[in-house]
This record gives structure tokens, C-alpha cells and sequence, in this order.
């Protein structure tokens, strides 16, 4: 192997790999810990609410008010799957960016951040719709523990969108040639990090009564 | 390590294996929901029967299969170096021993009251 060819392949680091890849792993492992406490809290108070509104039960409170259940399943696997579409949807930009590819690079690039603002948009219709139904966030265990969670989540999602925005406008000037390819690499790893955060909430959340 | 060697060790994976894990993904999804709602509306109701005992387990391997998927090939974790690896996994096993604890801890202590 020539020593040109090495050294493009692994960076002249300590441990041969990128800094700045290294970096953002060791965020996203600090991040797994930040929602696991966030999950953790979720499921510890879990059905332990003395009042209602409930995500899936209807409730009368003892003043003859009453409340329907809290989740919409269908809104939110809709948008569960267009999370998850972002997140091959940004695969296919990076593999652009990497062949220096500018039309695929900015088209999926493009869907990802559509994709990301219709989720983003689907939870705060969702929150909005949830206050409408008497969900507010000190009302009892689930709401503060919900709006906690998906809260923090859709605020991770939104920096990933600003984060994929500015790296789309890069590219709209043609900012980012395939040697800067590892650019868009970093903030997909952070993109489909939200994403598997979402792949863990929904189920724990939405779908286990 | 010969070049080619080193080269296939970086490879990401192509489009088609792109596309693959995608519509595995949705599939997932789409089992999750429908597990989900013939427990809820017991119909029909002998796979409601069936399912409802274990329709949490059922939840928590698809779910972890989905995450499995992204970090293996939308991650790149199957081709990366293995400290990337390392640095994910790891504080997933500390995750899941943490919320384990926590809620044998508080079911130990609402035991109590």
C-alpha cells in the first residue's frame, strides 16, 4: 500500500480514525444516557397518574367532566414512518455527497428536511391537540413525563434540522465536494441517532398500554 | 492489510442495501401497529389471546431489531471502526441496567407504602 493511499484512509490521529467522527460518537453515547434517564422516568411513572386525562383510557373526572383518551395512533405512526423515510433519505444524500453526486445530493438532502419539518409539525399538532383535550403539562404524571420526553426529542429533531438546513444551503453553493462529504456524514450520524431515539419512544410510549 | 482490503473495510454499503433495510423498517413498523391494535380491539379475538400476554415482548424485539438496522447500516456501524461501536453500545448496556434499576427501585418502594 502506498503511503499517499494510507494516509487518505486513515487520518493522522492516535487512533487512525477522524477526530471529529470520534467526537460526535462519543455525543451520541452521552446522548443514549441523557434519554435513557428521560426514558427511564417515563416508565417509572408510568400508569401511576391519580387523574386523568389517560393516553388510552376515557375518563370522568369527579366533577362529571369528561375526557377522551390522549393518543391518535394513526397521526403518530404516520409520522414514525416518515422519520424513519428521513432517515434513508439522508443515506442516499451522503452517498451523493460521497460520489460527488450534486443532484442526488441535494434532492434527498431536500426530502430529509421536508420529511424532518413534517414531524416536527406533526408534534406540535400533537401537543396543541393533546392542551385541547385537557392534557397540560403539570395535569398529572403522564403529561409532565410525556411532554418531557417528546419534548426533548422534538427539540433534538429541530437542531438536527438547523444542522441539515445550513448543510443544504452549503450545498445549494456547491459548499460540500466529495472531500467534505464527511460534513453531512456527522450530522446524519446525529439524524438517525433522533431517529432510533423515536424507533425506541414510539412503542414504549404510544403502543405499550 | 492490502488496499483493496482496506478499501472494502471503509465501504458503505450501496443503495440497493439502502433501500432493502428501508422497506424492512416500514415492515417493522407496520407489524408494531398491527400488534398493537389487535390486542386493543381483541380482534380477532384468538390471535388477540395469543398476543396479548406477550404483545410488550413482541413490541421490544421488533423495536430493537429497527435499531439494530439504523445503527448497523444507516449508521455504518457494521463497516466502522469498532471504538464506534464501542462508544454506542456501551452506554446502551449502562441505559438499559439504569432503567432496570430504576424500576425495580421504585416498585421496591411504592411496595412499601
Amino acid at each position: 500500500m502506498s503511503h499517499d493511499t494510507a494516509h487518505a484512509l486513515h487520518p493522522p490521529t492516535t487512533t487512525g480514525l477522524d477526530n471529529r467522527k470520534l467526537a460526535i460518537w462519543t455525543f451520541i453515547g452521552s446522548e443514549v444516557m441523557f434519554f435513557s434517564a428521560l426514558i427511564g422516568t417515563y416508565l417509572v411513572y408510568k400508569g401511576k397518574s391519580v387523574v386523568g386525562p389517560f393516553p388510552h383510557e376515557e375518563w370522568t373526572s369527579p366533577t362529571g367532566e369528561h375526557f377522551e383518551h390522549i393518543f391518535e395512533i394513526p397521526l403518530v405512526t404516520f409520522g414514525t414512518a416518515v422519520l424513519l423515510f428521513s432517515s434513508f433519505f439522508v443515506v442516499l444524500a451522503l452517498a451523493g455527497a460521497q460520489r460527488g453526486n450534486r443532484k442526488m445530493l441535494i434532492g434527498w438532502l431536500s426530502a430529509t428536511v421536508v420529511a424532518g419539518l413534517f414531524f416536527v409539525g406533526m408534534q406540535v399538532y400533537e401537543f396543541s391537540h393533546f392542551m385541547d383535550k385537557g392534557l397540560g403539562y403539570t395535569t398529572n404524571l403522564f403529561g409532565s413525563t410525556f411532554y418531557t420526553l417528546t419534548g426533548f426529542h422534538g427539540a433534538h429533531v429541530t437542531v438536527g434540522l438547523i444542522w441539515l438546513g445550513t448543510l443544504l444551503i452549503l450545498s445549494l453553493r456547491g459548499k460540500i465536494p466529495p472531500e467534505k462529504a464527511l460534513n453531512l456524514e456527522l450530522a446524519a450520524l446525529y439524524w438517525h441517532f433522533v431517529d432510533v431515539v423515536w424507533i425506541v419512544i414510539f412503542p414504549v410510549v404510544y403502543l405499550m398500554k | 492489510m492490502t488496499d483493496s482490503a482496506l478499501a472494502h473495510e471503509h465501504a458503505h454499503p450501496g443503495v440497493k442495501a439502502y433501500v432493502l433495510v428501508a422497506v424492512i423498517l416500514f415492515t417493522l413498523t407496520a407489524l408494531e401497529v398491527l400488534a398493537f391494535e389487535i390486542v386493543d380491539r381483541g380482534s380477532p379475538a384468538g390471535l388477540a389471546a395469543v398476543l396479548a400476554p406477550v404483545v410488550v415482548a413482541v413490541l421490544l424485539v421488533l423495536s430493537a431489531a429497527k435499531f439494530a438496522l439504523v445503527a448497523m447500516f444507516y449508521m455504518h456501524l457494521k463497516q466502522d471502526s469498532t471504538l464506534f461501536s464501542g462508544l454506542f453500545v456501551f452506554p446502551i448496556f449502562v441505559a438499559a441496567i439504569l432503567i432496570a434499576a430504576l424500576l425495580a427501585m421504585f416498585s421496591y418502594m411504592l411496595s412499601l407504602f
